[in-house]
Protein backbone atom coordinates (compact mmCIF):
# COMPACT_ATOMS: atom_id res chain seq x y z
CA UNK A 1 0.00 0.00 0.00
CA UNK A 2 1.76 3.21 -0.88
CA UNK A 3 0.84 6.29 1.80
CA UNK A 4 -1.74 8.19 1.21
CA UNK A 5 -1.50 12.22 0.98
CA UNK A 6 -3.03 14.52 3.30
CA UNK A 7 -4.87 17.24 1.05
CA UNK A 8 -5.86 20.89 2.56
CA UNK A 9 -8.02 22.57 0.83
CA UNK A 10 -8.19 26.12 0.78
CA UNK A 11 -12.02 26.10 2.20
CA UNK A 12 -11.18 23.84 5.34
CA UNK A 13 -7.89 25.29 5.42
CA UNK A 14 -9.70 28.71 6.14
CA UNK A 15 -11.92 26.94 8.55
CA UNK A 16 -9.49 25.43 10.70
CA UNK A 17 -7.00 28.86 10.56
CA UNK A 18 -10.33 30.59 11.87
CA UNK A 19 -10.65 27.77 14.49
CA UNK A 20 -7.03 28.18 16.00
CA UNK A 21 -7.03 31.97 15.87
CA UNK A 22 -10.45 31.90 17.97
CA UNK A 23 -9.28 29.63 20.17
CA UNK A 24 -6.38 31.70 20.64
CA UNK A 25 -8.07 34.19 21.81
CA UNK A 26 -11.06 32.50 23.91
CA UNK A 27 -7.95 30.71 25.76
CA UNK A 28 -5.83 33.71 26.08
CA UNK A 29 -2.95 31.40 24.69
CA UNK A 30 0.05 32.98 23.43
CA UNK A 31 0.20 30.02 20.44
CA UNK A 32 -2.16 27.52 19.07
CA UNK A 33 -1.28 25.17 16.33
CA UNK A 34 -2.64 22.19 14.44
CA UNK A 35 -0.13 19.37 13.64
CA UNK A 36 -0.83 15.72 11.85
CA UNK A 37 0.39 12.97 14.02
CA UNK A 38 2.85 12.55 11.12
CA UNK A 39 4.32 15.68 12.16
CA UNK A 40 3.65 18.34 9.35
CA UNK A 41 2.29 21.60 10.71
CA UNK A 42 -1.32 22.59 9.31
CA UNK A 43 -2.03 26.01 10.83
CA UNK A 44 -1.03 28.19 13.53
CA UNK A 45 -2.49 31.45 14.79
CA UNK A 46 -0.92 33.60 18.47
CA UNK A 47 2.82 34.84 19.10
CA UNK A 48 4.24 32.59 16.25
CA UNK A 49 7.12 34.67 15.03
CA UNK A 50 9.78 34.21 17.28
CA UNK A 51 9.05 30.54 17.62
CA UNK A 52 10.75 27.72 15.47
CA UNK A 53 6.47 25.77 14.82
CA UNK A 54 8.41 23.57 12.33
CA UNK A 55 10.76 21.75 15.16
CA UNK A 56 7.69 22.17 17.16
CA UNK A 57 5.74 20.23 15.10
CA UNK A 58 7.91 17.32 14.50
CA UNK A 59 8.57 17.13 18.71
CA UNK A 60 4.48 17.05 19.23
CA UNK A 61 4.27 14.41 16.75
CA UNK A 62 6.87 12.17 17.99
CA UNK A 63 5.42 13.22 21.73
CA UNK A 64 1.83 12.35 20.53
CA UNK A 65 3.99 8.76 19.06
CA UNK A 66 5.54 7.99 22.53
CA UNK A 67 3.13 8.45 24.85
CA UNK A 68 0.63 6.20 21.94
CA UNK A 69 3.20 3.68 21.98
CA UNK A 70 2.89 3.93 25.68
CA UNK A 71 -0.73 3.54 25.83
CA UNK A 72 -0.71 0.82 23.53
CA UNK A 73 1.77 -1.25 26.27
CA UNK A 74 -0.71 -0.01 28.81
CA UNK A 75 -3.68 -1.79 26.20
CA UNK A 76 -5.34 2.03 26.49
CA UNK A 77 -6.37 3.21 23.20
CA UNK A 78 -4.60 6.34 23.34
CA UNK A 79 -3.99 9.61 26.26
CA UNK A 80 -5.91 11.94 24.33
CA UNK A 81 -4.57 14.48 26.53
CA UNK A 82 -1.37 16.11 27.87
CA UNK A 83 0.14 19.15 29.55
CA UNK A 84 3.54 19.79 30.20
CA UNK A 85 3.81 22.95 32.59
CA UNK A 86 6.74 24.52 32.90
CA UNK A 87 8.12 27.85 35.04
CA UNK A 88 6.63 30.14 32.43
CA UNK A 89 5.21 28.29 29.62
CA UNK A 90 2.61 25.51 29.47
CA UNK A 91 1.95 23.09 26.59
CA UNK A 92 -1.28 21.15 26.16
CA UNK A 93 -1.67 19.04 23.76
CA UNK A 94 -5.04 17.40 22.81
CA UNK A 95 -5.72 14.95 20.12
CA UNK A 96 -8.57 15.71 18.03
CA UNK A 97 -10.00 12.71 16.46
CA UNK A 98 -6.95 10.55 16.40
CA UNK A 99 -5.64 11.80 13.66
CA UNK A 100 -4.66 15.71 14.06
CA UNK A 101 -3.03 17.43 17.18
CA UNK A 102 -3.72 20.40 19.00
CA UNK A 103 -1.32 21.96 20.53
CA UNK A 104 -1.79 24.93 23.19
CA UNK A 105 1.11 26.85 24.74
CA UNK A 106 -0.02 29.83 27.28
CA UNK A 107 1.51 31.34 30.50
CA UNK A 108 0.34 33.33 33.59
CA UNK A 109 -2.32 35.09 32.00
CA UNK A 110 -4.48 31.77 31.31
CA UNK A 111 -5.27 28.79 33.02
CA UNK A 112 -5.08 24.86 32.84
CA UNK A 113 -8.86 25.03 33.32
CA UNK A 114 -9.96 27.76 30.90
CA UNK A 115 -7.55 25.84 28.31
CA UNK A 116 -8.91 22.58 28.60
CA UNK A 117 -12.70 24.13 28.58
CA UNK A 118 -11.79 25.80 25.24
CA UNK A 119 -9.93 23.18 23.98
CA UNK A 120 -13.33 20.67 24.54
CA UNK A 121 -15.00 23.13 22.50
CA UNK A 122 -12.65 23.51 19.08
CA UNK A 123 -11.76 20.19 19.21
CA UNK A 124 -15.16 19.03 18.55
CA UNK A 125 -15.14 21.68 15.41
CA UNK A 126 -11.97 20.42 14.81
CA UNK A 127 -13.42 17.15 13.98
CA UNK A 128 -16.19 18.18 12.27
CA UNK A 129 -13.62 20.23 9.46
CA UNK A 130 -11.42 16.69 9.34
CA UNK A 131 -14.57 14.87 8.97
CA UNK A 132 -15.28 16.91 5.77
CA UNK A 133 -12.30 16.91 4.90
CA UNK A 134 -11.93 13.24 5.06
CA UNK A 135 -15.16 12.85 2.91
CA UNK A 136 -13.83 15.19 0.08
CA UNK A 137 -11.93 13.20 -2.22
CA UNK A 138 -14.85 11.56 -2.95
CA UNK A 139 -16.63 14.86 -4.57
CA UNK A 140 -14.04 16.21 -5.91
CA UNK A 141 -12.33 14.73 -9.63
CA UNK A 142 -8.58 14.07 -10.46
CA UNK A 143 -8.30 17.35 -13.06
CA UNK A 144 -6.83 20.25 -11.69
CA UNK A 145 -4.01 18.25 -10.20
CA UNK A 146 -1.02 20.20 -10.74
CA UNK A 147 1.74 17.09 -9.66
CA UNK A 148 -0.23 14.67 -12.20
CA UNK A 149 1.81 16.76 -15.06
CA UNK A 150 5.35 17.18 -13.62
CA UNK A 151 8.39 16.31 -15.47
CA UNK A 152 11.20 15.49 -15.01
CA UNK A 153 12.86 18.64 -16.17
CA UNK A 154 10.65 20.47 -13.58
CA UNK A 155 12.70 17.82 -10.84
CA UNK A 156 15.58 19.06 -12.29
CA UNK A 157 15.25 22.67 -11.95
CA UNK A 158 14.86 21.77 -8.04
CA UNK A 159 18.12 20.53 -7.92
CA UNK A 160 19.87 23.14 -9.92
CA UNK A 161 21.97 24.27 -7.28
CA UNK B 1 2.12 11.09 3.83
CA UNK B 2 2.87 13.54 1.64
CA UNK B 3 0.99 16.84 2.94
CA UNK B 4 -0.56 19.04 0.30
CA UNK B 5 -1.62 22.58 1.56
CA UNK B 6 -3.27 23.73 -1.79
CA UNK B 7 -4.34 26.69 0.38
CA UNK B 8 -0.57 27.95 1.41
CA UNK B 9 0.96 25.96 -2.41
CA UNK B 10 3.08 23.53 -0.23
CA UNK B 11 4.26 20.05 -0.35
CA UNK B 12 5.78 18.36 2.44
CA UNK B 13 7.13 15.34 2.60
CA UNK B 14 8.42 13.10 4.95
CA UNK B 15 12.21 11.24 4.56
CA UNK B 16 13.33 8.81 6.99
CA UNK B 17 16.66 7.93 7.09
CA UNK B 18 16.78 4.28 8.53
CA UNK B 19 20.31 1.69 8.87
CA UNK B 20 22.09 -0.57 11.70
CA UNK B 21 23.59 1.66 14.55
CA UNK B 22 26.61 3.83 13.76
CA UNK B 23 26.23 3.71 10.22
CA UNK B 24 26.07 7.66 9.87
CA UNK B 25 22.13 8.48 9.95
CA UNK B 26 22.85 11.42 11.89
CA UNK B 27 26.14 12.37 10.19
CA UNK B 28 24.18 12.54 6.55
CA UNK B 29 21.47 14.97 8.29
CA UNK B 30 24.55 17.20 10.13
CA UNK B 31 26.58 17.06 6.38
CA UNK B 32 22.70 18.48 4.46
CA UNK B 33 22.21 20.82 7.42
CA UNK B 34 25.97 22.36 7.54
CA UNK B 35 25.86 22.53 3.33
CA UNK B 36 22.38 24.04 3.04
CA UNK B 37 21.75 27.31 2.63
CA UNK B 38 20.48 29.04 5.70
CA UNK B 39 17.03 30.47 4.27
CA UNK B 40 16.32 26.92 2.80
CA UNK B 41 16.85 24.82 5.85
CA UNK B 42 15.39 25.35 9.45
CA UNK B 43 17.49 24.02 12.74
CA UNK B 44 18.15 20.55 12.90
CA UNK B 45 16.40 19.13 16.04
CA UNK B 46 18.58 15.73 17.81
CA UNK B 47 17.03 13.88 20.44
CA UNK B 48 19.98 12.33 21.60
CA UNK B 49 21.63 10.75 24.60
CA UNK B 50 24.19 12.70 26.26
CA UNK B 51 26.93 10.31 24.56
CA UNK B 52 25.15 11.68 21.14
CA UNK B 53 24.09 8.71 20.59
CA UNK B 54 20.12 9.05 18.57
CA UNK B 55 17.74 8.48 21.27
CA UNK B 56 14.45 8.71 19.64
CA UNK B 57 15.22 10.79 16.30
CA UNK B 58 16.81 13.48 14.50
CA UNK B 59 14.63 15.95 12.41
CA UNK B 60 15.94 18.69 9.63
CA UNK B 61 13.29 20.71 7.33
CA UNK B 62 14.73 21.84 4.57
CA UNK B 63 13.04 23.19 1.40
CA UNK B 64 14.33 22.22 -1.91
CA UNK B 65 12.49 25.31 -3.73
CA UNK B 66 9.33 25.52 -5.79
CA UNK B 67 7.68 23.33 -8.46
CA UNK B 68 5.02 23.82 -10.04
CA UNK B 69 4.51 26.60 -8.29
CA UNK B 70 4.07 24.91 -5.12
CA UNK B 71 6.88 24.94 -2.28
CA UNK B 72 8.72 22.10 -1.62
CA UNK B 73 9.68 20.88 1.82
CA UNK B 74 10.88 18.08 2.93
CA UNK B 75 11.41 16.98 6.76
CA UNK B 76 14.41 14.38 7.11
CA UNK B 77 14.17 12.04 10.12
CA UNK B 78 16.57 9.33 11.14
CA UNK B 79 16.00 6.73 13.32
CA UNK B 80 17.85 5.14 16.62
CA UNK B 81 19.80 2.44 14.55
CA UNK B 82 20.85 0.59 18.32
CA UNK B 83 18.47 -2.15 18.43
CA UNK B 84 17.14 -1.86 21.57
CA UNK B 85 15.32 1.24 20.04
CA UNK B 86 12.75 -0.83 18.15
CA UNK B 87 9.94 0.64 19.49
CA UNK B 88 10.80 4.27 18.64
CA UNK B 89 12.21 3.28 15.13
CA UNK B 90 8.84 2.15 14.18
CA UNK B 91 7.18 5.08 15.14
CA UNK B 92 9.18 7.59 13.23
CA UNK B 93 8.19 5.18 10.19
CA UNK B 94 4.99 6.34 10.34
CA UNK B 95 3.84 8.13 7.42
CA UNK B 96 6.98 8.24 5.71
CA UNK B 97 7.17 9.05 1.83
CA UNK B 98 10.65 8.08 1.02
CA UNK B 99 12.99 6.09 2.66
CA UNK B 100 17.02 5.92 2.83
CA UNK B 101 18.49 2.92 3.81
CA UNK B 102 22.22 3.77 5.45
CA UNK B 103 24.28 0.67 5.23
CA UNK B 104 27.70 0.16 7.08
CA UNK B 105 30.56 -0.69 4.56
CA UNK B 106 32.69 -2.35 6.79
CA UNK B 107 33.12 -6.37 7.15
CA UNK B 108 32.09 -6.42 10.45
CA UNK B 109 28.68 -4.64 10.15
CA UNK B 110 27.32 -7.05 7.72
CA UNK B 111 25.01 -8.74 9.65
CA UNK B 112 23.86 -5.88 11.49
CA UNK B 113 23.29 -4.33 7.82
CA UNK B 114 20.88 -7.53 7.11
CA UNK B 115 19.42 -7.26 10.89
CA UNK B 116 18.40 -3.18 10.25
CA UNK B 117 16.99 -3.71 6.78
CA UNK B 118 14.61 -7.07 7.62
CA UNK B 119 13.50 -4.53 11.21
CA UNK B 120 13.30 -1.67 7.96
CA UNK B 121 10.95 -4.45 6.28
CA UNK B 122 9.14 -5.42 9.51
CA UNK B 123 8.17 -2.05 10.94
CA UNK B 124 6.73 -1.28 7.37
CA UNK B 125 4.55 -3.81 6.82
CA UNK B 126 2.85 -2.82 10.37
CA UNK B 127 2.15 0.16 8.40
CA UNK B 128 0.82 -1.58 5.67
CA UNK B 129 3.97 -0.74 3.15
CA UNK B 130 6.53 -2.44 1.95
CA UNK B 131 10.18 -1.11 0.13
CA UNK B 132 8.48 -2.02 -2.86
CA UNK B 133 6.01 0.66 -2.92
CA UNK B 134 7.66 3.54 -1.58
CA UNK B 135 10.06 5.51 -2.88
CA UNK B 136 13.31 3.85 -1.67
CA UNK B 137 17.55 3.87 -2.04
CA UNK B 138 20.66 2.63 -0.65
CA UNK B 139 23.47 4.37 0.28
CA UNK B 140 26.46 2.55 1.56
CA UNK B 141 28.26 4.68 3.56
CA UNK B 142 31.77 4.71 4.94
CA UNK B 143 34.09 3.94 1.58
CA UNK B 144 36.72 5.13 3.30
CA UNK B 145 37.21 2.45 5.48
CA UNK B 146 39.71 -0.32 5.35
CA UNK B 147 38.05 -3.00 5.86
CA UNK B 148 34.92 -2.92 3.79
CA UNK B 149 32.96 -5.00 1.73
CA UNK B 150 33.35 -4.49 -2.03
CA UNK B 151 30.02 -2.80 -3.82
CA UNK B 152 28.64 -5.77 -5.13
CA UNK B 153 29.27 -7.78 -2.02
CA UNK B 154 27.02 -5.12 -0.64
CA UNK B 155 24.33 -5.13 -2.91
CA UNK B 156 23.70 -8.77 -3.48
CA UNK B 157 23.14 -9.14 0.12
CA UNK B 158 20.95 -5.35 0.33
CA UNK B 159 19.62 -4.41 -2.93
CA UNK B 160 18.74 -7.35 -5.12
CA UNK B 161 15.82 -5.70 -6.28
CA UNK B 162 18.65 -3.37 -7.88
CA UNK B 163 16.96 -0.08 -6.22
CA UNK B 164 18.96 3.41 -6.78
CA UNK B 165 22.46 2.73 -4.63
CA UNK B 166 24.95 5.15 -3.80
CA UNK B 167 28.79 4.89 -2.09
CA UNK B 168 29.44 7.67 0.52
CA UNK B 169 31.70 8.72 2.45
CA UNK B 170 29.13 11.07 5.14
CA UNK B 171 31.59 12.60 6.72
CA UNK B 172 33.09 14.13 4.26
CA UNK B 173 30.09 15.16 2.29
CA UNK B 174 30.56 12.27 -0.68
CA UNK B 175 27.37 10.60 -2.05
CA UNK B 176 25.26 12.28 0.93
CA UNK B 177 23.56 14.94 -1.98
CA UNK B 178 23.58 12.37 -4.47
CA UNK B 179 21.32 10.21 -2.15
CA UNK B 180 18.86 12.88 -1.26
CA UNK B 181 18.10 13.85 -4.89
CA UNK B 182 17.37 10.22 -5.73
CA UNK B 183 15.16 9.83 -3.25
CA UNK B 184 13.54 13.22 -3.64
CA UNK B 185 13.52 12.41 -6.94
CA UNK B 186 11.31 9.53 -6.68
CA UNK B 187 8.99 10.85 -4.11
CA UNK B 188 8.34 13.25 -6.99
CA UNK B 189 7.60 10.31 -9.08
CA UNK B 190 5.50 9.04 -6.99
CA UNK B 191 3.66 12.14 -6.65
CA UNK B 192 2.95 12.22 -10.11
CA UNK B 193 2.30 8.71 -10.60
CA UNK B 194 -0.55 8.83 -7.99
CA UNK B 195 -1.62 12.47 -9.99
CA UNK B 196 -2.40 13.85 -6.31
CA UNK B 197 -6.02 11.91 -6.37
CA UNK B 198 -8.71 13.93 -5.10
CA UNK B 199 -6.60 17.00 -5.99
CA UNK B 200 -9.97 19.23 -7.38
CA UNK B 201 -8.43 23.08 -5.34
CA UNK B 202 -7.75 25.62 -6.78
CA UNK B 203 -5.68 25.34 -9.60
CA UNK B 204 -5.09 29.50 -10.93
CA UNK B 205 -0.99 29.80 -11.11
CA UNK B 206 -0.17 26.42 -11.48
CA UNK B 207 1.09 26.35 -14.48
CA UNK B 208 3.80 28.28 -13.78
CA UNK B 209 6.65 25.38 -14.42
CA UNK B 210 9.48 24.80 -11.86
CA UNK B 211 10.50 28.02 -9.59
CA UNK B 212 13.97 29.15 -8.79
CA UNK B 213 15.75 26.42 -6.91
CA UNK B 214 16.80 27.40 -3.15
CA UNK B 215 20.05 25.35 -3.04
CA UNK B 216 20.25 22.10 -1.71
CA UNK B 217 24.42 22.10 -0.98
CA UNK B 218 24.50 25.42 -2.68
CA UNK B 219 26.20 27.66 0.17
CA UNK B 220 29.45 27.71 -1.81
CA UNK B 221 30.79 24.47 -0.97
CA UNK B 222 29.85 21.85 -3.69
CA UNK B 223 29.02 18.40 -2.05
CA UNK B 224 32.07 16.15 -2.65
CA UNK B 225 29.94 14.05 -4.44
CA UNK B 226 29.57 16.44 -7.47
CA UNK B 227 26.44 17.39 -7.10
CA UNK B 228 25.48 19.37 -9.69
CA UNK B 229 23.83 17.97 -12.67
CA UNK B 230 22.03 14.77 -13.06
CA UNK B 231 23.37 11.90 -14.82
CA UNK B 232 22.41 11.07 -18.52
CA UNK B 233 21.06 7.42 -17.11
CA UNK B 234 19.56 7.98 -13.55
CA UNK B 235 18.30 4.87 -11.94
CA UNK B 236 16.15 7.09 -9.61
CA UNK B 237 14.54 8.06 -12.99
CA UNK B 238 13.33 4.69 -13.36
CA UNK B 239 9.28 4.52 -12.29
CA UNK B 240 8.36 2.73 -9.42
CA UNK B 241 6.50 0.43 -11.08
CA UNK B 242 9.11 -0.89 -13.30
CA UNK B 243 10.75 -2.30 -10.15
CA UNK B 244 11.39 -5.91 -9.89
CA UNK B 245 9.50 -7.79 -7.42
CA UNK B 246 11.13 -9.05 -4.28
CA UNK B 247 12.89 -11.77 -4.95
CA UNK B 248 14.06 -13.05 -1.86
CA UNK B 249 11.70 -14.44 0.08
CA UNK B 250 11.59 -13.42 3.70
CA UNK B 251 12.01 -16.91 5.05
CA UNK B 252 15.28 -17.94 3.19
CA UNK B 253 16.76 -15.93 6.09
CA UNK B 254 17.47 -17.37 9.39
CA UNK B 255 15.41 -16.06 12.21
CA UNK B 256 17.30 -14.16 15.06
CA UNK B 257 17.89 -16.73 17.65
CA UNK B 258 19.77 -14.47 19.67
CA UNK B 259 17.34 -12.97 22.58
CA UNK B 260 18.00 -9.03 22.53
CA UNK B 261 19.46 -9.27 26.24
CA UNK B 262 22.29 -11.71 24.83
CA UNK B 263 23.53 -9.03 21.97
CA UNK B 264 26.93 -7.71 22.63
CA UNK B 265 26.89 -4.07 23.54
CA UNK B 266 28.46 -1.50 21.05
CA UNK B 267 31.91 -1.74 20.66
CA UNK B 268 32.99 1.69 20.54
CA UNK B 269 32.03 4.22 23.75
CA UNK B 270 29.51 6.55 22.31
CA UNK B 271 31.47 9.53 23.21
CA UNK B 272 34.72 8.49 21.01
CA UNK B 273 31.52 8.76 17.92
CA UNK B 274 34.15 10.08 14.82
CA UNK B 275 32.01 12.13 12.35
CA UNK B 276 31.35 9.22 10.12
CA UNK B 277 30.54 6.94 12.56
CA UNK B 278 33.10 4.62 11.99
CA UNK B 279 35.29 2.86 14.56
CA UNK B 280 38.80 5.05 15.68
CA UNK B 281 41.61 4.10 14.28
CA UNK B 282 40.41 2.82 11.27
CA UNK B 283 39.66 6.48 9.77
CA UNK B 284 42.50 6.47 7.25
CA UNK B 285 40.68 5.68 4.32
CA UNK B 286 43.27 4.17 1.58
CA UNK B 287 40.75 2.71 -0.24
CA UNK B 288 39.14 4.24 -3.37
CA UNK B 289 35.33 4.31 -3.55
CA UNK B 290 35.59 2.50 -6.72
CA UNK B 291 34.14 -0.99 -5.45
CA UNK B 292 33.98 -3.89 -7.30
CA UNK B 293 33.02 -4.17 -10.84
CA UNK B 294 29.86 -2.43 -12.24
CA UNK B 295 26.89 -4.43 -12.36
CA UNK B 296 24.52 -6.06 -15.08
CA UNK B 297 22.67 -4.56 -17.75
CA UNK B 298 19.46 -4.23 -15.07
CA UNK B 299 21.45 -2.76 -12.27
CA UNK B 300 21.16 0.88 -11.99
CA UNK B 301 24.65 2.03 -12.08
CA UNK B 302 26.70 4.05 -8.77
CA UNK B 303 27.03 7.39 -8.85
CA UNK B 304 30.38 8.20 -7.53
CA UNK B 305 32.17 11.35 -6.66
CA UNK B 306 34.88 12.78 -8.94
CA UNK B 307 37.67 10.74 -8.47
CA UNK B 308 35.84 7.60 -7.46
CA UNK B 309 37.13 7.61 -4.23
CA UNK B 310 38.30 10.04 -1.07
CA UNK B 311 42.33 9.05 -0.77
CA UNK B 312 44.14 9.39 2.48
CA UNK B 313 43.05 11.89 4.49
CA UNK B 314 42.86 12.63 8.40
CA UNK B 315 39.55 12.68 10.20
CA UNK B 316 37.73 16.00 9.57
CA UNK B 317 35.86 17.71 12.89
CA UNK B 318 32.77 16.97 13.24
CA UNK B 319 29.92 18.87 12.59
CA UNK B 320 28.65 20.58 15.49
CA UNK B 321 25.11 18.71 16.35
CA UNK B 322 22.44 21.06 17.13
CA UNK B 323 19.93 20.28 20.16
Amino acid sequence: MVNPQMVIYEEEFNQIQAAVTNLVKAANARVVFVVDKNGQLIAAAGEVDDLDTTSLASLTAGNIAATGGMAKLLRENEFATQFHEGKDAHIHIQLVGNRVILVVIFDSKSSLGLVRLRVRKSTEELNTIFESLDRKPEKTTNSGSPFAEITDEDIDNLFND
Amino acid sequence: MTFINLMAREINCKIVYYGPGLCGKTTNLELIYNRTKPDAKGKMVSLATETDRTLFFDFLPIELGEIRGFKTRFHLYTVPGQVFYDASRKLILKGVDGCVFVADSQIARADANEESLENLKENLAEYGMNLDEIPYVIQYNKRDLPAIMEVDELRSLLNPDGVPDFEAVASEGRGVFETLKAVARLVFMELKKSGSAGLGGPSGGSGGGAGPARGLGGSGRAPAGGGGGTPSRSPAQRPPEQRPPEQRPPEQRPPEQRPPEQRPPEQRPPQQRPPGGGPPGQRPGQRPGGGGPPGGPSRPPLRRGPGGGSGPKGPPPPPPRQR
